[in-house]
């Protein structure tokens, strides 16, 4: 492992991160303001969540 | 979740909290229960931790891998192995099949129909009389390894427990009994609040085998993964190639004509073809990759999951083996039983999140949308 690889894994997880985060702030906002729309939300949420996860993990191989 | 947490009586799910504590208090006993020995006390302790630590890595390592034997635990101080064999079945210009115990984990060479054979970090080699590895000999592996043997019990499991939720509506008409109570809403949910949403009325019918099966199995597979017998299957990435194989399958023969159509003309009737040309220079061969990409994505999504929270798990109990002290080791216990539980978590989820994908991979196959009114 050489460090160029490292920070740039750790880069794109804080990328990870914040993608994250902003999904789940969001859907709770929207939930909030809508409560009747929970599932929808909530399944759209984790879809997208999974989603770039997968991106992080992906950089974390690439180290 | 809420709808199926609804239909599950409280008794229920008071039985299912303790018997899931009882599971994750016998994994950590389990740890504690077989310390990592120092065998030689001559060294000083920064040699001692260093050697303590070199060793835990080696532990987690081993975990991580598949193996050829069922190995439970070892003596440190007799250096007795505990556990049960594996048959080895290998193809090299033909069948061989023999116990696994014959190879006295990696330290004899086994001689079947004048061939001889050695365990070499988990991988079966072909050598010579003396044990020395013949590198142009590739006999290919069929053996029924750790892997495999869970994962046919876990199979076995699954078919009692729905062949027994099958039964039950047979006796007792729409009341299901058992198990079924509890295999009943967690069916309704795969199929109210994940087949149907995403794949439609019309198709969801021939999916929810498939849906079902990935569900159970994956859930359970990764439930196992915390117990203290310590098999590891999801993290294996065969694994789940195999299961994103069969979703990319599914998807690719079941899928209808606007499927195919969408994928070699995405942007359908809404500009001239001389202007999609130099578009669909790009855009076709990034949605023919992306077809590829969407089970290559499910595969490598699961096995990083369960891999890398083994990972953690297994280093923070060996974290209180390194501190060896009273408020070290009880911090780690305490952080690895929190860690313990959100596993509990991610199984499920990661179970609910490779089911929600396939649907919605399904769901874009059969999907007879409106190209025309979208764009």
């Amino acid at each position: 492992m050489e460090i160029p690889a490292i920070v740039g894994a750790g880069l794109a997880v804080i990328g990870v991160g914040i993608g994250i985060g902003q999904i789940g702030g969001k859907a709770m906002e929207a939930m909030a303001r809508q409560p009747e729309m929970y599932g929808k939300l909530q399944t759209a949420m984790l879809i997208a969540a999974a989603l770039i996860e997968g991106i992080g993990f992906a950089a974390l191989f690439a180290v | 979740m809420h709808r199926f947490l609804k239909t599950m009586n409280l008794e229920m799910a008071k039985k299912l909290v303790i018997s899931v504590l009882i599971v994750l208090v016998a994994n950590f006993l389990w740890a504690s229960a077989s310390p990592v020995k120092d065998t030689v006390s001559t060294y000083t302790a920064e040699e001692k931790a260093d050697q303590k630590k070199s060793k835990i890595k080696e532990d987690i390592k081993h975990h991580l891998q598949d193996s050829h034997d069922f190995h439970l635990f070892t003596d440190e101080t007799t250096g007795k192995h505990y556990g049960f064999p594996l048959p080895v079945i290998l193809w090299d210009e033909e069948l061989h099949v023999f116990m696994s115990s014959e190879f006295h984990h990696g330290e004899s060479i086994v001689q079947s129909k004048d061939k001889y054979y050695e365990l070499h970090h988990g991988k079966i080699h072909r050598t010579d009389e003396s044990g020395n590895i013949i590198e142009s000999a590739h006999p290919i592996d069929f053996s029924i390894t750790k892997n495999v043997f869970m994962i046919m019990v876990i199979s076995l499991m699954l078919f009692i427990m729905l062949f027994r939720t099958n039964k039950s509506y047979k006796k007792r008409g729409h009341l299901p009994s058992g198990i079924g109570r509890f295999i009943e809403p967690i069916i309704l949910y795969v199929r109210d609040d994940i087949a149907i949403p995403n794949i439609g009325k019309k198709h969801y019918r021939k999916y929810m085998g498939f849906l079902l099966t990935v569900f159970f199995f994956v859930w359970l597979v990764n439930l196992f993964g915390l117990t203290p017998i310590g098999v590891n299957i999801t993290n294996n990435i065969a694994v789940t190639f195999c299961l994103a194989l069969l979703t990319y399958l599914i998807t690719i023969f079941t899928a209808k004509k606007t499927y195919w159509l969408h994928l070699i003309d995405p942007l359908g009737n809404t500009m001239p073809w001389i202007a999609k040309i130099p578009l669909y220079i790009l855009l076709v061969p990034i949605e023919l990759l992306g077809t590829i990409i969407k089970p290559f994505s499910l595969m490598i999504r699961l096995y990083a999951n369960i891999t890398a929270g083994h990972i953690v798990l297994m280093s923070l109990i060996g974290m209180m083996f390194v501190f060896n002290n009273w408020i070290g080791s009880s911090l780690s216990f305490l952080l690895a039983f929190t860690l313990g539980i959100l596993e509990l978590l991610v199984a499920a989820l990661q179970a609910y999140i490779f089911t929600m994908l396939s649907a919605v991979y399904f769901g874009s196959a059969v999907a007879e949308h409106e190209h025309d009114e979208e764009h």
